[in-house]
């Protein structure tokens, strides 16, 4: 999963290029955000000079599901400040599934830190060498931006199969984004998110108060 | 060319909340345990916001013209691959070099 980083990186790196930001714009993202899906929404909006208020409420809204990784994140086996500062900056998603998962049950802390620092380690090299490669690519050759589709396409996958079953949860969060698309094309995301969050607070509601149910 | 101050200025910003959402939750983690509701959050969202991302990656396919078949083919490739072999790696790069093609020849405008 963590060399997967590498070549999502250089798509990374050559699209910020691409779109006209200079290069050093990539490993500066890269090493101090390091949350890679993010960081590609991030390019355009850099790009379109977003005022900074919206990119903190879209980066809220996009990197918010970090906030569950405190669950069962094994922070309490890192030692110290410093690694305990660095355990819960480094948190990004294959982080937290490689180690919250069933096989990271005996790894001690300096290991999980070790694996977080290799997989940052990755990133910020991969999207270094994208910047700096970039403008190899010959002119014509286009559509690499798709990585970043690809990459939420395969955590969506993983996350759906995950839920083992549970239809009404993708179904409603489709149906949020068709409406958000629809309703709020220049605010899709926000208004996706808070569609998708409501319908599963009514739901979680409805099926609590029904009868027999706890 | 965008401006240096401001692009540093959205790095730093998005550091300091994408931050904040992995510590701060450590320090709230004995009452977000015990709640019920979190807790059926935290295992449905994960799915939805993904998807919706990748609805947002889409946002702008257009949908009559022939040159919206490059993603919804790289789409499918991507979810095949991916239910085929379960290797992230090898989804993405296959997805991705499908729609490199694609978008690049027989769909360039």
């Amino acid at each position: 999963m963590g060399l997967a980083f590498v070549p999502i990186g250089l798509a990374f790196g050559a699209l910020v290029t691409q779109s006209g930001i200079d290069w050093w714009w990539a490993p500066l993202s890269a090493a101090l955000i390091y949350a890679g899906s993010f960081e590609f929404l991030l390019i355009g909006m850099v790009a379109a000079a977003v005022p900074l208020a919206s990119i903190a409420v879209t980066a809220f809204m996009v990197n918010v599901r970090h906030v569950f990784y405190a669950l069962s994140y094994p922070l309490h086996r890192v030692q110290g400040r410093l690694g305990k500062a660095y355990g819960t900056f480094a948190l990004s998603d294959e982080a937290y599934a490689l180690t919250s998962g069933e096989k990271a049950r005996s790894w001690p802390g300096p290991r999980i830190i070790g694996l977080q620092l290799l997989l940052h380690l990755y990133w910020v090299g991969g999207a270094t060498a994208g910047a700096l490669l970039g403008s190899l690519i010959p002119e014509g050759v286009t559509g690499l931006d798709f990585a970043l589709t690809a990459l939420f396409t395969v955590l969506a996958v993983e996350a759906v199969l995950d839920l083992r079953g549970d239809l009404p949860t993708p179904l409603l969060a489709l149906l949020s984004a068709l409406i958000a698309r629809l309703l709020f094309p220049g605010e899709l995301l926000l208004a996706a998110f808070a569609l998708f969050t409501l319908g599963l607070l009514a739901r979680h509601l409805v099926t609590h108060r029904r009868p027999g149910r706890v | 060319m965008s401006d240096p101050g401001y692009a540093i200025a959205a790095v730093v910003v998005t550091a300091a909340v994408t931050w904040a959402l992995r510590a701060l939750p450590f320090a709230a983690l004995a009452p977000l345990r015990a709640s019920g509701t979190v807790q059926y959050l935290s295992t449905r969202m994960p799915a939805g916001v993904m998807l919706i991302l990748v609805v947002y990656c889409l946002r702008d396919l257009p949908l009559t013209e022939p040159r919206a078949l490059a993603p919804v083919i790289a789409l499918a490739v991507t979810v095949g691959l991916h239910l085929w072999r379960r290797n992230a790696l090898l989804s993405i790069l296959g997805g991705t070099t499908v729609h490199v093609i694609l978008a690049s020849t027989v769909f360039a405008t």
